[in-house]
């Protein structure tokens, strides 16, 4: 509790027993002795709010809830109701106090689970380490991270040897090694060895502030059931006012008589005519439906997104890098009749060896063995058909069905999918090499998520071949795959089922934020994947996930289902309880009491319903 | 050019979004948000804004809903 608050806790307490001492007192009811035992804890309680609604009134602000809470009260002393004049105002206090704190409460936790700020960094100045603030430190400058301690800006290692945990950055814990040479990135914990690291980036460019400025700014960009409810709050306090005025002088003016019982009855509409509980409870689920997404390493740019995520309908993915790895493997190695498997890979390395090219470098990468050069007599590479070389006095050719059939050799070996390398030796044919883009092992897992939260269509492009587009799109259970797409084409098929969704559903875009930044602002949600230090990912898309995880997408649906969930229910019981105590109160059955509870009491409900949005299952 | 602002003592939901509506119908502001959450208030308007100059009529605005609230002004 802040010091304002327990201000106001201790003026309660003053408040409930002097009230409980006035009504102990015995005073002749409606007499001027009974009216000062009740004004004192009334005043003790209810001053700041008498004074605010004075002060507010001055500068035009009728529909002020603390102007309204006067009314209702003073006008409740007007018609003889002492005791509950001071118990409503001493209830508002509670409930107002309780809002107050629970809305800290929930503040305080949704930023704990943000917290990835960094507050020192070490820097080795004269040999002595010295702790500085993080936004000190230049570009360039040498920072030495201990183990346990966490990885203040960007950078690059230069000399240690550790494992880091990025758990904080990507809601899972998996260590990563970090050695010379290795790109290290804020907000990661460093865990078992002492690291030297070169800044490569200020402190207001590292991720870890591109991530808590992007947190912090989501709450800027509203729901649409937030803006609904403040658009709302605009004309429901003055239409209960009007109300309440109709109800004091209407029905008195026909019947000619009762005119105290429909003043007081008028007076419970003021008590709730204050939107408080809604106007706090759905901004408060979507800021708790982020910050826990942000726990688990999805960070949402917005509550508009959240909401526009939980009725997903359409979910198009890019392949490289987003369903596949994007890193090339050998993925199938087929020798022809008369040659061992080790035989035709250590051919294909050997010929290979002298290439940059990525499929050379996978055919090494599971070669394993050193190549030793003395074994080459010679090697040419024909541009676009692949390599010629003299290998242990052997004449090898390894490439492309072009090639072999310029050198009149007859590739028998049809792979479905893949890039094939085909191989000769001597003239004869010895085999193929497949190079393929491995699918992510939790890729399948992935689409069936989708599938049961919704999502009616999953949709794949690339810009790969048929062949290895449909293998794909076969493997994971995709509904649909367009192949051969550049760039700009990708674009324009997003565009064509953005017009095919239904009113409601929305499109995703799920991508690796590498060159298909049109593609993912084009989309109703733009999500990207695997971005941990990629600048340009964060900036194009709406949602980010931390890890190259497609799992995650399904997570982060259930998240903003649940979160959308929520805000709807406290919308509806708010809303539900208020215009029920109003036909209530004008029915003479509700009294000031249950009017208070409606007001602040459905707030709390409202805000402890919103906090569950915070906690997500790890299912 | 779009400023974010910090607000201390915001201390009610619907006078923030009343802060918001009258911020948002000044001529010179594109766009306002303010998030009671946050305590955070962003303001969008042209590039070439004289932004002290707003400053001044946007306290102004928010000191007639909410007295207590203050704006922290920083470069």
């Amino acid at each position: 509790m802040t010091k304002k608050q327990k201000k106001v806790l201790y003026r309660i307490i003053a408040a409930t027993v002097l009230l409980i001492a006035a009504a102990l007192l015995p005073l002749e009811d409606r007499s001027i002795p009974r009216l000062i035992a009740f004004l004192i804890p009334y005043f003790v309680v209810g001053w700041d709010i008498l004074w605010k609604a004075v002060r507010n009134i001055s500068h035009g602000q009728v529909f002020d809830e603390n102007f309204l809470m006067c009314v209702a009260t003073i006008g409740a002393l007007f018609v003889g109701e002492y005791p509950e004049a001071a118990a409503v105002m001493l209830f508002y206090q509670v409930g107002e106090l309780f809002q107050g704190v629970a809305v800290g409460k929930s503040r305080q936790s949704i930023s704990s689970l943000m917290d990835i700020r960094p507050e020192y960094a070490n820097i080795e100045r004269d040999g002595q380490l010295e702790e500085v603030d993080p936004e000190e430190v230049e570009l360039g400058n040498i920072i030495v991270i201990k183990p346990g301690e966490k990885i203040p800006l960007d950078g690059e290692v230069i000399e240690g040897r550790s494992t880091v945990d990025t758990a904080a950055l990507t809601g899972e814990s998996v260590p990563r090694d970090a050695a010379e040479g290795d790109t290290v990135i804020s907000g990661c914990i460093n865990l078992t060895g002492l690291l030297k690291v070169r800044v490569t980036k200020e402190y207001e460019d590292s991720t870890v502030a591109k991530i808590l400025d992007l947190v912090e700014n989501s709450a800027s960009k509203k729901a649409k059931a937030e803006n609904f409810i403040t658009r709302f709050a605009r004309y429901y306090t003055p239409a209960v006012v009007f109300a309440a005025l109709a109800l004091a002088i209407l029905p008195p003016l026909i019947t000619g008589h009762n005119w105290a019982m429909w003043i007081h009855r008028a007076l419970i509409f003021l008590v709730i005519s204050c939107p408080c509980a809604l106007v706090i409870s759905v901004p408060l689920s979507f800021f708790g439906g982020i910050g826990g997404a942000s726990k688990k390493g999805i960070l949402v740019k917005g509550g508009n997104y959240l909401e526009a995520l939980a009725d997903a309908e359409i979910m198009v993915f890019d392949k490289t890098g987003t369903l596949t790895k994007g890193v090339f493997e050998v993925t199938k190695i087929m020798p022809a009749e008369g040659t061992s498997e080790e035989e035709l890979l250590m051919y294909a390395a050997y010929a290979e060896s002298c290439s940059d090219h990525p499929i050379a470098k996978s055919i090494a990468a599971r070669y394993e063995q050193a190549v030793d050069r003395s074994r080459i007599e010679s090697a040419e590479e024909v541009s676009g058909h692949g390599v010629k070389a003299v290998i242990d006095g052997a004449e090898v050719c390894a490439g492309n069905l072009k090639l072999m059939a310029s050198i009149g050799v007859k590739a028998d070996c049809d792979p479905k999918s893949g890039t094939v390398v085909h191989l000769s030796v001597n003239g004869s044919y010895a085999g193929c090499i497949v190079i393929s883009d491995r699918i992510k092992e939790s890729s399948p897992e992935a689409i069936k998520q989708l599938k049961n939260r919704g999502v009616l269509r999953t949709v794949m492009l690339t810009g790969d071949a048929e062949s290895a587009a449909s293998a794909v799109a076969q493997k994971l259970g995709l509904d649909e795959h367009y192949y051969e797409l550049l760039p700009a084409d990708k674009v324009g098929k997003v565009e064509s089922l953005l017009g095919q969704k239904s009113p409601k559903g929305t499109l995703c875009f799920v991508g690796d934020g590498i060159n298909d930044a049109p593609v993912l602002s084009r989309a109703d949600v733009g999500i990207a994947m695997g971005s941990m230090g990629s600048d340009a990912a964060i900036e194009a898309a709406d949602i980010v996930l931390m890890d190259d995880d497609p799992v995650k997408i399904a997570k982060a649906i259930d998240i903003a289902q649940k979160t959308v969930t929520i805000v709807k229910q406290n919308i509806v019981f708010a809303l539900g309880v208020k215009a029920l105590v109003l036909i209530l109160g004008a029915l003479g059955i509700a009294n000031m009491w249950l009017a208070v509870f409606a007001d602040v009491g459905v707030s709390v409900i409202a805000i402890l319903n919103a906090m569950r949005c915070l906690r997500i299952s790890d299912k | 050019m779009k400023k974010v602002f910090d607000l201390i003592d915001l201390d009610c939901a619907n006078c923030a979004a009343k802060m918001e509506n009258s911020i948002k119908d000044l001529p010179e502001v594109d766009d306002c948000s303010v998030s009671f959450m946050t305590q955070k208030m962003t303001i969008k308007a042209p590039d070439g804004t004289d932004f002290e100059a707003l400053m001044d009529k946007v306290v102004a605005l928010c000191k007639k809903v909410e007295p207590d609230c203050q704006i922290v002004r920083r470069k």
